[in-house]
């Protein structure tokens, strides 16, 4: 077995047992019926509405919340050493800007599309033909004309 | 745990060479690497789904799109994609109880939750089979985008591409990861880690797992949610 040894001594946590992760699977379904919950309630809401926004928001931090748990404590993250730990959260900051000027460029690439396209702003007021016409039988197959 | 008897001396210095300045063996951090080059690929996925969003007039409503239910029919948004979500959690929570039996030498319990974890993970890939195959015969797929925007307009067939694709890489991932799982539970039922003395590979396959439910929990919030 000495040759084992090497790779044995690393693997000294134990962390928090059975007991830890029944608490974490508990908190990751909490949050997860609260994000169903919220993403429900706006099913009735809409589009362009503030609270719609707010909402949404609220999710992601919800989602954030739901990756620091699995990632601190079913991949044990949390019980590494620090320097390890940074390795692998600073270079996720780089997230932040990554989707800041994304966001902000699609956005100013909306803005100048309809400013500068006229066929755009045309093009994309088209109405559609109903998807799923009420009183039609949902077996039933539809081809829709495409776009 | 194991003690340091072969050396002459313990190597207690972190950086004074020798051993592994983070305490982990090469394979663990080697695989908590390419987990941060695979976060930064579904990372690009997502913001340019959400760029080309922002630079969309109009989109459809996912609680439109995604409202059907294999046996139920249409009418019931969120319902099968929480099932999904709920069933890769469960076979996170599997997989972690399966890593910390290994801390115990536990062969036994290893197999079960490895079995369970594999289950799970072929659960979702069968609903999500059946979600993409219903979506087929809506009309949608590459290059066919059938749905309307949510204010009725014509819609953008990036909606369809973007879902398919991302959804694609997402379900590929899982399913490596059910091949991965396949293969720690031959080798624990060989006996693989008990002559070893360790169940440190499972460990690094439940670090790819969890990174695969991760992922989901990305993808369900930016296409199912927000």
């Amino acid at each position: 077995m000495e040759q084992h040894v090497s790779a044995v001594e690393y693997h000294e946590h134990h962390g928090g047992g059975t007991k830890e992760i029944k608490r974490v699977t508990i908190i990751l379904t909490a949050l997860t019926l609260i994000e169903l919950a919220l993403g429900y309630s706006m099913v009735y809401m809409s589009e362009a509405s503030t609270s719609r926004h707010v909402i949404k928001g609220v999710i992601l931090i919800l989602m954030l919340a739901k990756a620091f748990y699995i990632v601190a404590y079913f991949m044990h993250l949390k019980q590494e050493i620090r320097n390890m730990i940074m390795t692998i959260c600073i270079p996720l900051f780089l997230f932040v800007w990554f989707i800041i000027a994304f966001l902000y460029d699609g956005q100013s690439y909306n803005n100048n599309r309809n400013t500068y396209n006229p066929y755009y702003k045309v093009h994309s007021s088209q109405k559609a033909p109903e998807l799923r016409p009420e009183n039609e039988d949902n077996g039933q197959e539809k081809k829709k004309s495409m776009e | 745990m194991a003690t340091t008897t072969t050396v002459s001396a313990p190597p207690a210095k972190l950086w004074g060479g020798g051993r592994s300045p983070f305490n982990v063996e090469y394979g663990k951090i080697m695989m908590w690497y390419f987990l941060m080059s695979d976060t930064f690929t579904f990372g690009a996925f997502l913001i340019s789904y959400g760029t080309t969003r922002f630079a969309t007039n109009g989109w459809p409503d996912p609680n439109k799109v995604f409202e059907s239910f294999p046996g139920l029919g249409n009418g019931y948004p969120l319902l099968f994609v929480s099932l999904m979500t709920f069933i890769l959690i469960i076979s996170s929570v599997t997989m972690v109880l399966a890593v910390q039996a290994g801390h115990n030498m536990n062969k036994k319990a290893v197999v079960t939750n490895l079995i369970l974890t594999i289950i799970g993970g072929l659960a979702f890939l069968s609903c999500q089979a059946l979600e993409w195959t219903h979506l087929y015969h809506e009309g949608a797929w590459w290059g066919r985008n059938p749905f309307p925007n949510w204010n009725g307009t014509v819609s953008t067939t990036n909606f369809t591409n973007f879902f398919f694709t991302i959804t694609g890489f997402h379900g590929f991932h899982v399913f490596s990861g059910v091949i991965i799982n396949i293969v720690m539970l031959i080798m624990t039922l060989s006996g693989v880690f008990e002559r070893r003395g360790h169940y440190l590979m499972i460990e690094k396959a439940g670090l790819y797992w969890h990174f695969v439910d991760l992922v989901l929990v990305f993808v369900f919030t930016c296409f199912y949610l927000v």
